[in-house]
């Protein structure tokens, strides 16, 4: 069997899309314009990678697809459910309504339905309150409006007993139609996060499953009968179902997929990476062939939340930035961003763009005309990009050591292959579509983060529990059951609480199940 | 003069909070929120200095305790500190005409704010701690002979503990086991004293000191340096000033008895490109060091600032590669007498220094 997948990275400026072999092998690759309902411009990228490659619709076997709907229709607050946010830790936690630190439209877009019922846990697994049934089957009658509920018990990554229970009890109350999103599944400890994560994952399910459905239609169109995937914030994959269950989880994909790909392709398996796009640059760090996770709470749409999200520090530089000359030469924030072949001096434009600046030096020939810019101006805005880059990759180092560096994305061209602080620096070939590459080559995973108290469970009871728990996560995602691997343990002794308690990360992973 | 603190000055008090928690405190997001849903359901707090208070007046200061973990899942139900004051009241037979904060630092500077708007009380503009420290004896009460108790530890259910002991220390001891079997956390009700005792015992002026720093950070734009600057050197507290820049290149961490102990280390940018700086901590910043001698310590303010947007960094925040400008302040007289520094000096939390007060600048 050829395997031939292909790979789709839907950016802010640019659809990317490559066709590769079971090898993993590029046969073709193209980057087209973004449009504004996003999926004309997959479609687009498709036809392009299929005419060149000569790879025939029903020869394809995967179509991976890294998008942003999910983070545009936060940032937009456009096409969000109304939520029933449900907390059960009554007594506890009424001091901090559900939804309080939230921007006002946002809460008013997921219809501000927040309730605090009895119920919870305590951190070693102790019942904090009995869960009232007949309270909560009243609330989710009152909540009868809502297109999707959001369940948060107080330490349900401890024990999920009662969020699985009012799961149940809204399933009996409303049906199976309304989707629930419970936090167990979501994040981690520290509820208002975990709690605002769940929320907007419950508020994106409409819109997840309507891309997900034009995606499948569009496919069906084309003739192309292949497994769909998409991409997911781990750098790694999940099946369409899964995909509209937890759409939270795509809303970083696209600088994950550029990490992953950027490692494949540069056979660098620890090291930084550099990802120059048409607005900003992404700087992201990949350990042992996966981005790194960031270890802080990660706003997202101005609201705090703690899943799992690659640690990515973004500047605003890119191929599109505008340059300016008063006083000292700066490259940045502002840029044409889409508008790049319009108000560019190259395309015959009155901006002057980094690229310009290229085109003048001749390092690129692209556009219909040559710019002439000072040669003192084209030094001194490499050297400001120089600096931003370098002090943001040493940002992104754990320590003092030397360090490979690997430059990938559109805008590569702009940033030295010199870098302070780098071992070496790469540009690998196809570095323009490193990040279609890298969905195209994704593997499934599965997590568990949880604390377990050792009083209750020996130590290796716990992790081989953490262990079946990513391994059942990684299957329920799509992976093939010979080739999951346990690729990543984590374990943090929480000293300052009794009970032995600890906490257990596990992530499993294992190739596509054919 | 009144003061009243609402939602927005919650906002700067809790900035404020960790310039003074000198990297530890605690996150003051919790507290924060917590005081902001009290204020906007009862409505603002007043302020008072502690000149205003009467000689008996009844302060009965509020707090939570306990693991950090936990208190950021289980959230309070709101009325466990109240339950706390409660008891003491009913002990003591006396009613609270204000609550004030143990410490300046982190969550509890702005959890106080909540009990007030409950009760419909005061916050004293003041605390016994002039900073964060780790332990409750860390405290000007406990140092200038203020009983710790009777103080009572509550709960989400409303259960309550009443502790009695001549012992500051096993307060501590006996308040700490008491939050584990509440599940990680408890709300306190400690030292609870009179007009007359405050104004000989407590930090004055440290709450509007938070406001005013959070303030100034707020609205800064260019120098948050300038701003903490010139808010400092209208404060009892000494004028802060720049101790060293440059790039952090190492950050070691280790967990020990609950506390977070470890170092980190700065190599100097600009003027101070020749030099390294050290800061060794304890949950807090505890001595700062260049080339190998004390330039700061405890109790002094040792806090780390992010060079670019002048943002306070608390020690679980700090990593390789952030520029940052650490900040000195000098504390108050009271916060430096003998009696003081045998409970916070440089000795009592194991560093091989002499308490030396930051100079004032030139």
């Amino acid at each position: 069997m050829t395997d031939y997948r292909i790979g789709i990275d839907v950016g802010g400026t640019n659809t990317d899309a490559v066709v590769m072999d079971g090898d993993d092998n590029l046969l073709a690759k193209t980057k087209t314009p973004t449009t504004e309902d996003i999926t004309s411009g997959i479609l687009n990228a498709l036809d392009v990678v299929l005419d060149d490659s000569g790879v025939s619709e029903d020869e394809l076997d995967y179509v991976m697809l890294g998008t942003t709907h999910a983070t545009n229709a936060i940032t937009e607050r456009r096409g969000l459910n109304e939520v029933g946010v449900i907390r059960i830790g009554a007594p506890a936690t009424q001091s901090i309504r559900p939804l309080l630190e939230w921007p006002d439209d946002l809460a008013a877009a997921v219809g501000n339905n927040v309730a605090i019922l009895d119920g919870g846990h305590e951190f070693d697994g102790r019942l904090l309150n009995d869960l009232d049934e007949e309270q909560v089957r009243a609330q989710i009658r009152e909540f009868s409006d809502v297109d999707a509920f959001a369940v948060t018990s107080v330490f349900s990554p401890v024990r999920d007993d009662h969020e699985t229970r009012v799961a149940e009890l809204i399933r009996e109350e409303v049906g199976d139609d309304v989707p629930i999103s419970v936090s167990n599944e979501i994040g981690s400890v520290g509820l208002l996060e975990r709690e605002n994560a769940t929320a907007l994952n419950a508020a994106l399910t409409s819109v997840a499953s309507e891309a997900a459905n034009a995606f499948v239609e569009a496919m069906d169109e084309r003739g192309i009968d292949a497994n769909l995937y998409f991409g997911q914030n781990d750098g790694t994959l999940m099946s369409v179902d899964y995909a509209i269950r937890y759409p939270i989880f795509t809303v970083a994909s696209g600088p994950s997929n550029s990490v992953r790909g950027a490692a494949y392709l540069s056979q660098v398996e620890n090291g930084i990476i550099v990802d120059v796009g048409g607005t900003t640059t992404d700087v992201g760090a990949v350990t042992e062939g996966f981005p790194r996770e960031s270890s802080v709470a990660v706003e997202i749409g101005e609201v705090k939340t703690n899943f799992r999200m690659p640690d990515i520090i973004a500047i605003g530089i890119g191929g599109g930035s505008i340059v300016s000359t008063d006083g000292g030469v700066t490259v940045g924030p502002q840029s044409v961003g889409y508008k790049l072949t319009e108000e560019a001096r190259c395309f015959g434009g009155e901006t002057l763009t980094a690229t310009d600046l290229e085109v003048a030096a001749g390092t690129i020939d692209i556009g219909s005309e040559t710019p002439a810019v000072d040669a003192d101006i084209v030094e001194a805005a490499r050297e400001y990009v120089r600096e931003r880059v370098e002090r943001e990759v040493d940002r992104m180092k754990t320590s003092a050591d030397p360090v490979p560096v690997v430059i990938v994305g559109g805008g590569s061209i702009l940033v030295p292959d010199d870098i302070a602080g780098a071992s070496e620096v790469h540009k690998p070939d196809h570095y323009e579509v490193a990040n279609a590459v890298g969905v195209a080559i994704a593997q499934v995973s599965g997590e568990v983060d949880r604390i377990y108290s050792l009083d209750e469970m020996d130590r290796e009871g716990a992790i081989q529990h953490a262990k079946d728990e990513a391994t059942d996560n990684a299957l329920a995602a799509g992976a093939d059951p010979d080739s999951v691997d346990i690729v990543d343990i984590e374990e943090v002794p929480l000293s300052y609480l009794p009970g032995n308690a600890v906490r257990i990360k596990v992530k499993a992973a294992g190739a596509l199940d054919h | 003069m009144t003061v009243e603190i609402g939602v927005e000055e919650i906002e700067d008090i809790a900035l404020g909070a960790t310039v003074l928690g000198t990297g530890g405190g605690g996150d003051p997001h919790v507290g924060k929120l917590v005081a902001k849903q009290a204020i906007e359901e009862f409505g603002p707090v007043e302020l008072v200095s502690p000149d205003e208070l009467d000689a008996e007046d009844f302060v009965v200061p509020t707090a939570q305790m306990g693991a950090p973990t936990v208190s950021v899942e289980k959230l309070p139900s709101g009325r466990e500190a109240v339950t706390s004051m409660e008891r003491v009241e009913r002990e003591l037979g006396k009613t609270a005409d204000a609550t004030m904060p143990i410490e300046c630092g982190g969550i509890n500077s702005t959890f106080p704010f909540a009990v007030a708007a409950r009760r419909g009380l005061p916050v004293v503009d003041a605390d016994g701690m002039g900073r964060a420290f780790p332990e409750l004896q860390h405290e000007t009460f406990n140092i200038y002979g203020v009983s710790g108790t009777p103080a009572a530890v509550s709960d989400e259910r409303g259960n309550t503990c009443l502790i009695e002991t001549d012992d500051n220390d096993q307060l501590e001891w006996l308040a700490r086991g008491v939050t584990v079997r509440m599940g990680g956390v408890g709300y306190v009700s400690d030292y609870p004293m009179t007009g007359a005792q405050v104004k000989e015992t407590a930090i004055p002026g440290t709450m509007s000191l938070a406001r005013d720093l959070g303030r100034a950070l707020r609205v800064a734009e260019d120098d948050a340096m300038d701003a903490v600057r010139e808010v400092t050197r209208e404060s009892i507290y000494g004028e802060a000033r720049s101790l060293f820049e440059g790039k952090i290149v190492d950050v070691q961490r280790r967990t020990e008895r609950g506390f977070v102990f470890g170092h980190v280390d700065i190599d100097g940018l600009d003027e101070d490109a020749e030099s390294e700086m050290r800061i060794e901590f304890q949950n807090e910043n505890l001595g700062a060091t260049v080339d190998g001698s004390y330039v700061a310590t405890v109790p002094d303010l040792i806090t780390v600032l992010d060079r670019e947007t002048g943002g306070p960094i608390p020690t679980e925040s700090l990593r390789y590669g952030a520029r940052v400008r650490v900040l000195g302040i000098r504390t108050p007289e009271i916060m430096r007498t003998p009696a003081a520094l045998d409970v916070w000096g440089p000795g009592s939390f194991g560093l091989d220094a002499t308490y030396e007060p930051l100079a004032d600048l030139p």
